[in-house]
């Protein structure tokens, strides 16, 4: 009897011992949560770091911009990735609780409209885009397409693409109740494809297939400051950096306070040469001089 | 005299342990309870009850002017809870019938397994189905540009909530006393008429406590309408339209609202009005239950 009692607690307290050992031997991981429309970019970028430098670990999760935010405020998230700038909310918020947000910015994404690739139309304004998404026009043929009726996509209010396109092209009023509001950007897409009357707004990003084409069945469309400018297409990065495109915007990550050493070497690769080659290569748009400026500054 | 001590004190230890686990039960139902209603309350600081559930706009992230109406959702909800009904219902009792009435007892040793296979399928994997296949389909149907709206979820809802409805109402149609059946086919009744005339109104109080217990699944179920519904936030035109049904929103929002604030307060309020919402459907079809009950003694 006592022999089997001794057995059973060598047992339960070399047990204790192992699974302790293991917790504290864990990686320490960065998580990174926030925008859906970086996400895959981001993720990408993580595997790259993390495949050259073996020991780091690096947890990507999506939920949207605002959940991101949120996160970081809440400390639940090292990093978090987002397509907007702060709501005035969201900063009152950090401040209250001691969160002093760094920002930096990793990538360009011009926002592009798209269209079924039946609707003939090729181009819109962008008073045009926001007035669709305002619910005031309801059929193609108000703005030069053809007899049918206008079927909105878009995303839910916790997007930071949403927020965007809210601030930028509805000049801050609200969206129509009509909007079907998707999960993410790839549900947006495959909606356009098979709705003849849909339209949508996507990070550029997510156009491309596998094999760096458009996606089939959905058409992008040039879009013009105004009914007086030209219309340029988001897919020319000349379109962007110079800012004819009228909807691009740069996309951030922020964290809380001075990065540590770990959170410093993943943001150093993202805004360096092979960062940005990679940026690039999943569609987006390089960062420009001046953002690599600030960020150097803010990784002080 | 040893021995009896040591068995009392077991019957005692016994007893106190399943009288613990009721207590807890209740005591979570009751906790759940007030943590929605002191975590709801602070909303109508800010929020008329007039608009919280007069109004049809929900757009509390509006830069123009925040307005919290859950109008939309709550007919939504109760929209496609009715599409689901109104599909599972017969499908559900005409299945219970067969089972218990016609069908062979080998082809019901295969077919209860397989009606419970259809209860484990996780919510997720069905709103999955519904987008990939259900929609386009819906869409081609009624040549609409997609088929994410209610009907979509109805048909996933019910077949989310069929599998409640059979398991119960066949229960219930065994539990009639074979004595009714007897007396009706002595009498001269064929089986058709033994069935809707005499055992169905029997067992009437399962059935319905079945139907009941279905459409308790259906208000709550979340994931299956966050993904096949559309999430349009408009007031529903019909079983066609794009829905958002109380729980979509929820899920949708909360994870990213600022806490503390009107907007995540008004969350708990639409949490608080989906608890009473299911919680009343329960008392009912529990009620309904003790009626028969003691209708038949």
């Amino acid at each position: 009897m006592n022999f089997k009692k001794t057995l059973w607690a060598a047992t339960l307290a070399l047990g204790l011992a192992i699974g302790s050992g293991q917790v504290f031997a864990q990686k320490k991981m960065i998580q990174v949560k926030g925008s859906d429309t970086m996400v895959n970019l981001v993720q990408i970028l993580a595997e790259e770091f993390m495949g050259k430098n073996p020991g780091s670990a690096l947890a990507i999760m999506g939920g949207g911009s605002g959940t991101g935010i949120t996160a970081v405020i809440n400390g639940t998230c090292d990093i978090a990735t987002h397509s907007r700038e702060w709501k005035q909310k969201e900063l009152d918020l950090a401040w209250e609780k001691g969160v002093k947000p760094r920002f930096f910015v990793v990538a360009v994404d011009g926002l592009s409209i798209i269209v079924n690739e039946k609707n003939p139309l090729e181009k819109m304004t962008m008073p045009q885009v926001g007035s669709l998404y305002k619910g005031e026009i309801k059929n193609w043929k108000v703005v030069g397409g053809p007899d049918k009726a206008v079927s909105l996509y878009g995303r839910q209010s916790n997007s930071g693409t949403y927020t965007f396109l809210q601030e930028h092209v509805l000049g801050n009023k609200n969206y129509s109740l009509d909007v079907k509001e998707m999960n993410g950007n790839a549900q947006i897409i495959e909606s356009v494809i098979q709705d003849e009357g849909g339209v949508g707004y996507v990070g550029v990003g997510y156009l491309f297939d596998q094999n760096g084409k458009i996606r089939k069945g959905i058409k992008v469309l040039n879009i013009s400051k105004d009914a007086s400018s030209e219309a340029f297409s988001p897919l020319d990065k000349q379109n962007i950096d110079s800012g004819k495109y009228p909807i691009s915007r740069p996309l951030y990550e922020a964290t809380n306070g001075k990065p540590n050493a770990a959170v410093t070497g993943f943001l150093t690769f993202e805004t360096g040469p092979e960062g940005q080659k990679i940026v690039e290569r999943e569609g987006f748009f390089a960062i420009s001089e001046a953002h690599k400026i600030q960020n150097a500054k803010n990784l002080k | 005299m040893k021995k009896k001590k040591s068995s009392r004190f077991k019957e005692q230890a016994i007893r106190s342990f399943f009288f613990t686990c009721g207590i807890l039960a209740i005591l979570a139902l009751a906790g759940i309870f007030i943590i929605l209603l002191t975590m709801a309350f602070p909303a109508f600081k800010d929020i008329s009850l007039k608009e919280f559930l007069g109004s049809g706009r929900w757009d509390p992230t509006s830069p123009e002017k925040a307005e919290y109406g859950i109008l939309s959702m709550i007919v939504s909800t109760l929209l496609v809870t009715a599409g689901a009904l109104l599909f599972a219902v017969p499908i559900g009792l005409g299945v219970a019938s067969y089972l218990s009435d016609v069908a062979h007892w080998r082809v019901r040793e295969v077919v209860k397994p397989i009606i419970e296979v259809l209860a484990a399928i996780p919510s997720v994997v069905v709103g999955f189905l519904g987008i990939v296949l259900f929609a386009p389909f819906l869409g081609r149907l009624f040549h609409l540009g997609n088929g994410l709206n209610a009907l979509n979820g109805s048909v996933l809802l019910a077949i989310m909530a069929l599998p409640t409805i059979i398991s119960l109402s066949e229960d219930s149609l065994n539990a009639v006393p074979s004595s009714y059946a007897e007396a009706s086919l002595a009498l001269g009744g064929s089986r058709w008429q033994t069935l809707v005339r005499v055992k169905i109104p029997a067992a009437l109080s399962g059935i319905i406590a079945s139907i009941m217990l279905g459409m308790g699944r259906a208000i709550g179920e979340t994931m299956t309408v966050l993904m096949a519904t559309g999430n349009a936030r408009s007031f529903p035109h019909g079983l066609l339209s794009s829905v958002r049904t109380m729980t979509a929103d929820i899920a949708i929002e909360l994870g990213e609202v600022p806490y503390y604030t009107t907007h995540y307060y008004a969350l708990f309020g639409i949490g608080l009005v989906l608890f009473l919402m299911t919680f009343a459907v329960n008392m009912i079809a529990d009620i309904i239950l003790n009626k028969y009950q003691q209708r038949e003694r």
